[in-house]
Order: structure tokens, then C-alpha cells, then sequence
């Protein structure tokens, strides 16, 4: 490590005004990091730290983190893990996340990662930082540590109350920077008094009274509102533009510079107006495919297959099966479409840049932005503040550049702030994809056979976790790497990227084959799984939703289904109820049971609203959702064609968290969406006896099934 | 044309020279600095940009000035009294009515006229008042509990 970064790291705690700075090291995330993030990390900044704890001379402690806050409830998670290792009450902590100058270096917040990869650097933080207070304690109560109590932020001699000094006291006049490398011990479950609690959130009051403060509501003084001219199509190539018009107008500033084309205002309504003065006009290149024939073109230009897991003969699964089944299943592109569309302030002063982004990587745009401008990273500081809605579309941070671009050209702070229909265009979709499965059963109804291949989405939430002793998966394209010419725009990660394609074919292959061999779908899914942690989810679920064991289907109108799965190291079961009419093609998604071992849970109230929060969202691209395009050209840019799931549609949803506390916390954010399109696809076949093989299922795509 | 528009704002007179045809949404969050309305589709679909005027829940990217002359607005900013949070955030609160809370100013505020309106709501009432605001994160079961909650405070 530089000696620079070492010096970095007393300023800053120069810089917070004294106190106590515990910062610890997590060797785990540079595992987890490419290559490339390891380079990024090599330039002064603290590169082997992942987590401070301040305590300030008033007694407060801070916790500064590069993860962000988009609404899945870590800021009020990491604080309750800081303050139980620490010793402290939740009231006195306060989180700093996602400031680039002032929070240990992160790769982003995604994968649901926060809890199970940042959360135990936390907490080793924080339990150093309670042993480092406890020693000064010692010291100063002329005791042996082993004879003290901490407290609420008090460290008692135990026995004698009388005998007591604050963290504030003992943090009074100190300077005091604290490396951790060794393991510190952690407290049990048994001691928790802070952690597995559901306290109320840290972000509540912000949220519920207006004062939240998100990209879009930075002012600076000056600031100008940009608009940016857009093509009409991706790919398509700017041939003439005239600006005049739109410079006439009195208060309006016209960039025309290296490919960007911008008007700005001091009020955003005039740079909307000026906008629509800029005359254009575009090549655009002609069509490749369409919202119908994407399929068939992804399945064309697919790469060779990548073969992710092979085990077996699948000759001899062949031979073995007394029934084979093939089948191919087809999900279209979605939009993430949070309500806070891409944004971001950028403001340049004495060579310093400042860049308040709505973003989920503060740490790349970092990088981002300082290439896009030519300053050292270092000189380029970006603020996260509160993100409204990311769900992986908030990592590119296109926004953050054309903001920062702007600033520079202008030399004025300016905010960019996409439209609706700017969000629906440059949008990192979530793939389309083709799946295609064979698979085979033999007279006990076990599986012999599985040949999966997927094309277009990707691994995630291929494996097979059934026994199958002859199996392979082959993957086509992965979202993150896709081939060139495969998808006509960008395609990115969406909320357990590759896994609602991956489980919406696989789970209803395996409802396919339990409903042939004449057996209940939860019983065939026990039979042929002997993962402890499975069947505890499976049982669980079943239990909650009041599972009686039937062949599907059953063809009344209503039926139900199920679907489980692994992701982000969770295990997860739902059961969904709905009710269908095969001649209308109407779905409605009545009760949704869900069931998930996430080991050891932070707070529980937080796990259960991202259960459900997966759960209504998966609604969207199970029912309704599908982005509509012509080649480069987007035909959804609202919510008037591009339906989200509303009100109405919500089912009763019930989450049953299943006791695993001798696991570390594993993900939360992603594994109940992932088996949303099986779960309702394997219910509306048990209610009408259609299967429907693709996503969405709209009215006309159930119906275009029951035909079939 | 800039002409002089005056409204109650929040409880109190508000007197802008400006253009009537400007959009209430960006003069809010321009010149009055309330950046509690949000900015969610521009076209009157999502409902993050929900506000009261005389009562009545608006649109705010909807509105322009002209139709806000002489009437009554309350924004999020308004809904706390002297200090006192209203019983709906503090039952958005409680049921954790909201994750990334962007379109938690629009809900809250769509729900307040529907309570003027209909004190107490059936549950049927409540997802039909609620239906054109969208939320993202999958709150709704607790939006919808918490409204309830309210309508019983």
C-alpha cells in the first residue's frame, strides 16, 4: 500500500475533528473484485479498507459505507449491525453512505451483496472499535479490561456503576486511527439486543415528510437544467442539427461539442422548450429484429455455448427415462423502471469535481467521470444521496457523465435529469431470452435427465439443485458479456440478472414432469432433492400456504402453484393461487406465499419487505411488463403502454422467514423475485390446464397458449 | 406574458410575477424550493407528483399556474402541524409504507385527499384511490395497511 493512502487516512481523521476512527480491512471483497476494479482502487485512496466506524468526541457514532441507500433498508441494517458489535443504542448512530471522499472504496451496491459481503466488515469494525474504547476505558479506570462492562455507549467497571467513562469521554482529545487486520470476536446470537430486531427505519422521517434529499433535488448556485437532443433509435447517427432557433431564445446556453447536443436553462420548462426548437436529423439504421422476432435472432447469432455444469450421460438419462420431455420457453426485454428516473448534479470548482448521482456505483462513476472529463479520479468527488429505486439499472451512470461533460463545457453547475422517456430509452434492459430444456423421468418419478440450454440471459439460476445424475447447462451469452448484434441496445442487470428467465423455464419444466407422473408438484420437488435446506423452504412454504397434495391441474378456474430456488446464497420456496379463465386469458395473481432461508436475519421486518417488494415488482414482468421495440427503436417510452403492477393487482402476500441462525446472513434484496413466472405459470396451468411458455403472460399471450 | 399568480401555499400566501402557463411541478421545485413533489413520468400516470389543491388531489406535472390562482395548495411539506406529523406518516412509518421513497410524497398526499374525501374507506375504496400511483418497490401491502391505519386514527 502507498504511502500516500496511509497519509490520506489521518487527514481524514484530522479532517472529522477528532475522536476515534477504527477502519478494518476485508480481504473477502478483493476476491470478489475483477481485475479491473483492482486497478481503479490503485491511486492514494485507502485500497484495503472496507469500513469505518467514528466515534466523535460527543459520544455519536458514525458508519461510513460505499454502499448506497435505494430503498432496500441497509442504511437501518448496517447501523443495527455497528451498534450491536459496538455496544451502542441505535439512536446514537448515524450512517454516511456512498461519498467517494469520505467512505472506503466499494464496487457498488448489487447482487444483494451489502449483507452477506459488507455486513461482517462492519461488524469487525465495530468490534474492534469496542475493544480499542474498552482498553482506553481500562487505562483510564485503572482496571484490567476483563473486569468492564459496555453499556449504551458506557464502559462500567463490572459490579460498580459508580465507576464509569462515556465513548465520548474517552474519545475527547483523541486522534486515534485504528487499523484492523486480526479477527475480532463477534457477538452470538444469543447476546444480540440490536441485530435480528425490526426497529423503524433510518429513512423514514426523511421519506415520509418530503425532506429525503435525492440527485434531483441538489441545487447549486447557478445551476443550470440541461436537456440533450436524442436519436431516435439506438444506433442511429446524427447527420445535421440546427441550433438557432433554440439560441434565440432569451436565457438559453446551446452545447454543440464532441457528439453532445444540449440546451440549458436556469429553469428546466425553458430548456424543455428550447429543446423542441433544436431541428435534427438522424440516420438510423434499419431494423434487425422486432419485439416478435427477437427470438429467433438470438438463438441465430448466439455464441457457442459456454457449458456451465455437465455430470452424467445424458445418453443414458435418455435411456433411462420413460418419458421425455422438451420444451422452450421465451421472455422478452424489461425496463427496471424506477420511479426516480437517471440524475445527477455536477458542479466544477478549482479543478475539483463534484457529482451528486442517483447512482448504485458511486466508486466506477467516480472513475467514469474523470475519464469523460480528463481529471485525476481523485480530483472527481461523487455523492450518493438518496436513490430512488435502482433495481441494477443504476449502475451505468451515463447521466452522471453528461452532467459532469456539461458542467465542464459551461463552466456552471448543471443537473441533468432524464425524462421518462429518456429512462425508457437508454435503459440497461434486462435480456430477452430463449431457453430451451429436455428433460426425463423414470417410473419412481425421479429425474434422470436434464439438458438445459439457455440463450440470451445468462447462468444465474441455471443450476440444477435436483438430483439429476445426468444433467448439463449450456449458456449462451451472458447479460454482463452479450455478443455483439444479439441484443439491438443495451441489456444490463436486472434484479437476479438471468435468474427469472433461468427459474420461470426450469420450474415449470419440473411442474411438467410431476404433473405426468401423476404426482402433487411439492411432493415431486421433495422426492427429487435431498438439500436439507431446500426441503426445509418446501416444507415451510407448503406449511404456511396450507398445501393438500394434488395432481395439477385441476382445471376449476383457481389453482395454485409452486416454485423454489437458490439465489444470492438464499433459498427460497413460494406458493402462488390464482385464478384463470383460459377464454379471457386473464390472470389474477390471488395469495402469494413465500418461504426463505436467508440465514442468520439482521432485522426482520427489512427481509420481509424486500420479500414482498420482489414479489409485487416480479408481478410487473410476469403479467404486464414487456418493452415493445423496432430494431434500435423503443416504442414504450411511459407508463401508459409499459404497465407496472398497481394497486389492484396485489395478492395477499405472506413471507415466513425460515430459522437458520447458525448461517451467516445471506442475500435479501433478489431471491423472492426469481421464481415469480413459474410460480403463476405452474398455478395457471393447475387452474386451467394451459401452460404458457412466455413472458408476459397478458391476456393475448394466455390466450395465444390455450389455443396452441 | 408575466403576470402576478397568488395561492396559499402550505398555509400560507404565496405571490409569484411569473407566466401562469409554467407547470406547478417545476415552479414548486424551482422557484419555491419544495422538493418534496416529485418528478416521476411527466404525464400524469405515476402520481409521484401528487398534491392537494382545495382538497382535491392533482397532478402536479398536470397543473399549471392559472389553475392554482387563488386556491389552496398543500405539498408534503404542509401535511406536519407545528411540528406534529400527520396520522398517515405516522402510519407510513409504522408499516414501513415505503423502501426507496421517491413516490412516497405522492402517495402520501394522494391518500390524504382520498381520506378527506372518504374518511373511511372500505379496503376496495383504498386500492381504488391508490390506483394510479405507482410505486416501484413493492409497498403497496403496506400502503395500503397504513392508510387504513390512518383512517382509523
Amino acid at each position: 500500500m502507498p504511502d500516500t493512502s496511509r497519509v490520506g487516512r489521518r487527514d481524514f481523521v484530522k479532517a472529522l475533528g477528532g475522536g476515534i476512527l477504527v477502519v478494518v480491512n476485508l480481504p473477502m471483497a478483493r476476491a470478489l473484485s475483477p481485475a479491473e476494479e483492482m486497478q481503479r482502487r490503485q491511486r492514494g485512496y485507502p485500497d484495503d479498507i472496507n469500513a469505518y466506524v467514528h466515534i466523535a468526541e460527543d459520544g455519536s457514532v458514525t458508519l461510513y459505507s460505499g454502499k448506497i441507500e435505494m430503498g432496500q433498508g441497509v442504511m437501518t441494517s448496517l447501523a443495527q449491525e455497528a451498534a450491536e458489535e459496538l455496544g451502542v443504542s441505535l439512536s446514537g448512530m448515524r450512517v454516511v453512505m456512498g461519498d467517494t471522499d469520505s467512505c472506503p472504496w466499494d464496487m457498488g451496491t448489487f447482487g444483494s451483496l451489502t449483507t452477506r459481503m459488507f455486513g461482517p466488515a462492519v461488524r469487525k469494525a465495530a468490534a474492534r472499535a469496542r475493544l480499542v474504547l474498552t482498553d482506553l476505558a481500562a487505562d483510564r479506570l485503572g482496571v484490567a479490561r476483563e473486569s468492564l462492562t459496555v453499556e449504551d455507549g458506557v464502559v462500567y467497571v463490572s459490579g460498580d456503576r459508580t465507576r464509569r467513562v462515556t465513548y465520548g469521554e474517552l474519545a475527547m482529545g483523541e486522534q486515534i486511527l485504528h487499523e484492523v487486520d486480526e479477527e475480532a470476536v463477534l457477538r452470538t446470537v444469543e447476546e444480540f439486543t440490536v441485530m435480528g430486531q425490526s426497529p423503524r427505519r433510518f429513512d423514514g422521517i426523511d421519506k415520509i415528510t418530503g425532506r429525503a434529499v435525492y440527485a434531483g433535488d441538489i441545487r447549486r448556485p447557478g445551476m443550470l437544467y440541461a436537456r440533450l437532443l436524442r436519436p431516435p433509435a439506438h444506433g442511429a447517427t446524427l447527420t445535421q442539427v440546427d441550433t438557432a432557433a433554440a439560441a434565440a431564445m432569451p436565457g438559453i446556453t446551446v452545447v454543440n461539442e464532441g457528439g453532445l447536443v444540449a440546451v440549458l436553462a436556469e429553469d428546466p420548462e425553458r430548456a424543455a422548450r428550447a429543446l423542441s426548437l433544436v431541428e435534427s436529423e438522424f440516420s438510423v439504421v434499419e431494423a434487425e429484429a422486432d419485439t416478435e422476432s427477437i427470438f429467433d435472432h438470438i438463438v441465430r447469432v448466439a455464441p457457442e455455448p459456454d457449458t456451465g455444469e455437465q455430470e452424467g450421460d445424458l445418453e443414458q438419462g435418455r435411456r433411462n427415462s420413460i418419458r421425455t420431455f422438451e420444451a422452450t420457453y421465451y421472455n422478452g426485454y424489461v425496463a427496471h423502471a424506477p420511479i426516480e428516473p437517471h440524475t445527477a448534479v455536477a458542479e466544477i470548482a478549482d479543478g475539483r469535481a463534484t457529482v451528486w448521482s442517483s447512482t448504485q456505483a458511486p466508486f466506477s462513476q467516480q472513475e467514469t467521470i474523470a475519464r469523460a472529463i480528463g481529471f485525476a479520479p481523485d480530483a472527481v468527488r461523487v455523492i450518493t444521496p438518496y436513490v430512488g429505486g435502482g433495481f441494477g439499472g443504476k449502475v451505468p451512470g451515463q447521466q452522471a457523465v453528461e452532467a459532469a461533460r456539461l458542467a465542464q463545457i459551461t463552466g456552471r453547475p448543471v443537473q441533468v435529469a432524464w425524462t421518462r422517456a429518456e429512462e425508457f430509452f437508454y435503459d440497461t434492459f434486462r435480456p430477452a431470452a430463449v431457453i430451451h430444456v429436455t428433460s426425463g423421468i423414470d417410473l419412481e418419478g425421479r429425474i434422470v435427465l436434464w439438458d438445459y440450454h439457455v440463450y440470451g440471459a445468462g447462468s444465474r439460476g441455471s443450476d440444477v439443485f435436483y438430483d439429476v445424475p445426468n444433467r448439463r447447462v449450456r449458456v449462451s451469452g451472458e447479460w454482463g458479456r452479450a455478443p455483439e448484434g444479439m441484443h439491438p441496445f443495451a441489456v444490463g442487470a436486472w434484479r437476479a440478472p438471468a435468474a427469472n428467465s433461468n427459474r420461470f423455464a426450469a420450474e415449470q419444466q419440473i411442474d411438467m414432469m410431476a404433473a405426468t407422473a401423476d404426482m402433487d408438484p411439492l411432493q415431486f420437488r421433495l422426492r427429487n432433492t435431498k438439500d436439507p435446506r431446500m426441503i426445509a423452504v418446501l416444507e415451510a412454504v407448503g406449511e404456511a400456504a396450507g398445501w393438500d397434495p394434488a395432481v395439477a391441474p385441476r382445471r376449476r378456474g383457481r389453482g395454485r402453484g409452486i416454485a423454489c430456488g437458490i439465489d444470492a446464497e438464499t433459498y427460497v420456496a413460494l406458493v402462488a393461487e390464482v385464478t384463470a379463465d383460459a377464454m379471457t386469458g386473464v390472470v389474477r395473481v390471488e395469495r402469494v406465499v413465500c418461504a426463505q432461508d436467508m440465514g442468520l436475519v439482521v432485522n426482520p421486518d427489512g427481509a420481509r419487505m424486500q420479500m414482498e417488494g420482489c414479489i409485487a415488482m416480479g408481478l410487473g414482468y410476469v403479467l404486464s411488463e414487456e418493452i415493445r421495440f423496432e430494431g434500435g427503436r423503443i416504442l414504450d417510452s411511459n407508463f401508459d403502454t409499459y404497465g407496472l403492477p398497481r394497486f389492484s393487482w396485489m395478492p395477499e402476500i405472506e413471507t415466513v422467514l425460515v430459522q437458520n441462525d447458525d448461517l451467516p446472513p445471506k442475500g435479501g434484496g433478489e431471491p423472492a423475485i426469481i421464481n415469480m413466472g413459474a410460480v403463476v405459470a405452474n398455478a395457471v396451468f393447475d387452474a386451467t390446464g394451459t401452460r404458457v411458455f412466455r413472458l408476459p403472460m397478458t391476456p393475448e399471450n394466455v390466450r395465444a397458449a390455450a389455443r396452441d | 406574458m408575466p403576470e402576478i399568480i397568488r395561492f396559499t401555499l402550505n398555509g400560507a400566501p404565496v405571490s409569484l410575477d411569473t407566466e401562469a402557463s409554467r407547470t406547478l411541478l417545476w415552479v414548486l421545485r424551482t422557484d419555491l424550493a419544495l422538493t418534496g413533489t416529485k418528478y416521476g413520468c411527466g404525464a400524469g400516470i405515476c402520481g409521484s407528483c401528487t398534491v392537494v389543491v382545495d382538497g382535491r388531489a392533482v397532478r402536479a406535472c398536470q397543473a399549471d399556474l392559472a389553475f392554482v390562482n387563488g386556491k389552496e395548495v398543500t405539498t408534503i411539506e404542509g401535511l406536519a402541524r407545528n411540528g406534529e406529523l400527520h396520522p398517515l406518516q405516522r402510519a407510513f412509518h409504522e408499516h414501513g409504507g415505503f423502501q426507496c421513497g421517491y413516490c412516497t410524497p405522492g402517495a402520501i398526499m394522494n391518500a390524504y385527499a382520498l381520506l378527506r374525501e372518504t374518511p373511511r374507506p372500505t379496503r376496495a375504496q383504498i386500492l381504488e384511490g391508490m390506483e394510479r400511483n405507482l410505486c416501484r418497490c413493492g409497498a403497496h401491502q403496506r400502503i395500503v395497511r397504513a392508510i387504513e391505519e390512518a383512517s382509523h386514527a
